[in-house]
């Protein structure tokens, strides 16, 4: 049969035999999809519902054999002991320093990153793609591979354990990534546009803020989106560059939960919960702009 | 308008980089100023010791497994999330749970599910009837480091399965209907329809997901600290022990660029073979 036949032969009327047998195959098929798609849905969720379960389930049936999956009641003491609690204290410090560091070495790198993308998208040449290159290999290389002289380096300025310093740090992976994702949206924004704002009396710079900027605010949204997600998540520099509550962020502090308090797993649980939430929410809130970030590196590729 | 880039790029980067670079030479304590130039003697130290052979074979043991896992797992879901049904908008969203998880609270949690007293993957297995008795998961040497992987699929898969799904939706349905009215069977249509559209979208997932996994460091220092018997220690964790724990600068200095190596090969095989597909394509 070939493409530009009339009519396709399964759409031809079926006898009244080929269509029961056609109906009991389909009825199969959609009892086949909703079941990988239950399975599916509770291998995404299962582990991460443990993890809220468990802080909120008593100790007592946390740690009972045989397990109860569904605890009788609930506890939110954890939660009190976080936010109000004198244990929670570091906790609460961590938290802090998490938001200090996101937020300083998003803007650090969101002011670097939109200058650089605008000038690879708008003065090409092939020094400049080069360039782009190097912010590549530059976001590539191991954080062990610039971990030492960093940590001198901070040491000589004063910098280790400070929310600042870390923060600087943050940027050598921050800036690099978000070059390379705004420039993706800038690339996508005509040329002709801020012309046409020059010949209209605009400068240089005030095209770019008030034509290119505006246009580009989603890409600006994604570029945020993806400095505070990752500078939240980084382990390796604030193990090393921080050593008490001054600096401390979130995943030292969650990882020193562990092993300080062993005993009350529930409490480990909250704290994991807390920490998850902001970016959690971030990415759900914005995920339209979470897919556009993932896939501008995958479109350019 | 470069400039701000460049410098963070070159001071942040670059400058410590070479440093890097420059300290594998020497033998450096790190609470001493007391340095001797040693030449590539670190490196030759590395090369002879047994331990670093050793952490080279874990690491690349994490990546591949838990790099072809994601593969498998990430395209097979994708695949399925690109049919229509109802509900497939809200699985897909749920993509996002463990993609935005803290890999660090990815690891607590893991770690607490495999918990061999109070674990809930023990507690799953033994009321199923499929295990007698609980295990040790994370202490077991040979079996820790797989269920490292398990728990770093869980969360990289869906990276995979984003990337490959934004790929599928560019693939125009006419030509899925052209060669099905060709005669195309299912494979058919995958080997030559789908697998060349979602290609590039692939490559870049392997290529972010491998450099991410041949620098692990995160999530093998809460689960385990690279135990039990060192059999999950892997190349960061070992220049992080050797520069923090033995504090040597210098033959951390000479790991961390032998580690830098090692992305170097797989990237560079990488790009060969995205250039390869290139010119044939």
């Amino acid at each position: 049969m070939r493409a530009d036949a009339p009519a396709r032969p399964r759409r031809a009327a079926p006898g009244p035999a080929r269509s029961a047998a056609r109906r009991r195959r389909q009825v199969t098929a959609s009892v086949l999809t909703y079941l990988a798609a239950l399975l599916l849905l509770g291998f995404l969720v299962a582990p991460f519902l443990w993890l809220l379960i468990s802080s909120v389930a008593p100790l007592a049936d946390l740690i009972q054999r045989p397990l109860h999956w569904i605890p009788p009641h609930a506890t939110f003491q954890r939660y009190a002991t976080i936010f109000f609690g004198a244990d929670g204290r570091d906790f609460r410090f961590a938290l802090r320093n998490s938001a200090l560091v996101a937020g300083i070495a998003t803007s650090i790198s969101l002011v670097a990153g939109m200058l650089g993308a605008y000038a690879l998208s708008r003065y090409p040449s092939r020094g400049r793609s080069g360039l782009l290159y190097v912010m590549l290999a530059t976001y590539m290389t191991p954080p062990v591979a610039i971990l030492l002289p960093i940590y001198l380096m901070l040491g000589r300025l004063g910098l280790l354990n400070s929310v600042l310093g870390l923060a600087l740090v943050y940027t050598s992976f921050l800036t690099p990534f978000l070059t390379w994702i705004l420039k993706g949206f800038f690339d996508a924004i005509p040329e002709e546009m801020e012309e046409a704002a020059r010949i209209d009396g605009a400068s240089r710079l005030g095209s770019m803020v008030r034509v290119t900027l505006p246009l580009s605010l989603p890409g600006v949204i994604t570029a945020i989106l993806f400095g505070v997600i990752l500078a939240w998540d980084e382990f390796l520099y604030a193990l090393i560059f921080t050593s008490s509550t001054a600096a401390k962020t979130l995943p030292v502090a969650i990882s020193e939960f562990t092993s300080r308090f062993a005993v009350d797993y529930g409490l480990m649980a909250a704290g994991g919960i807390v920490a998850a939430l902001p970016p959690l929410i971030l990415a759900f809130a914005l995920q339209r702009y979470l897919i556009a970030g993932l896939t501008a590196g995958g479109v350019k590729g | 308008m470069l400039l701000p880039a460049l410098a963070v790029v070159g001071g942040v980067v670059g400058y410590p980089f070479f440093r890097t670079l420059y300290l594998s030479f020497f033998n450096a304590p790190l609470l001493s100023h007391v340095r001797t130039a040693v030449g590539l003697g670190n490196y030759l130290h590395a090369f002879q010791s047994a331990e670093f052979r050793a952490d080279v074979v874990h690491t690349l043991h994490f990546t591949v497994g838990s790099i072809g896992l994601e593969l498998v797992l990430g395209v097979a879901v994708a695949l399925f999330l690109n049919r229509p049904f109802v509900g497939q908008r809200f699985l897909r969203a749920m993509l996002i749970l463990p993609l935005a998880l803290p890999t660090v609270v990815n690891a607590v949690m893991w770690r607490w599910i495999y918990n061999p007293e109070y674990g809930a993957l023990n507690a799953l297995l033994t009321q199923t009837h499929i295990l007698g008795s609980y295990r040790t998961w994370l202490g077991t040497p040979g079996l820790a480091m797989n269920m490292i992987i398990v728990a770093d699929v869980w969360k990289n898969f869906t990276l995979v399965a984003l990337l490959v799904l934004a790929a599928l939706q560019t693939i125009p349905v006419e030509l899925h209907d052209a060669a099905r009215v060709d005669g195309a069977g299912g494979w058919q249509r995958f080997r030559f329809i789908t697998l060349p559209g979602i290609r590039p979208a692939l490559l870049v997932a392997l290529v972010l997901r491998t450099v991410e996994a041949l620098k692990v460091f995160d999530i093998i220092y809460v689960m385990t600290r690279g135990g039990p018997a060192s059999s999950t220690k892997t190349l960061s964790f070992l220049v992080y022990d050797e520069a923090f724990s033995f504090l040597k600068l210098g033959s951390a200095a000479a790991y961390a660029f032998l580690t830098v190596a090692l992305i170097m090969v797989f990237v560079g095989v990488y790009i060969r073979l995205l250039q390869s597909r290139g010119v044939a394509g």
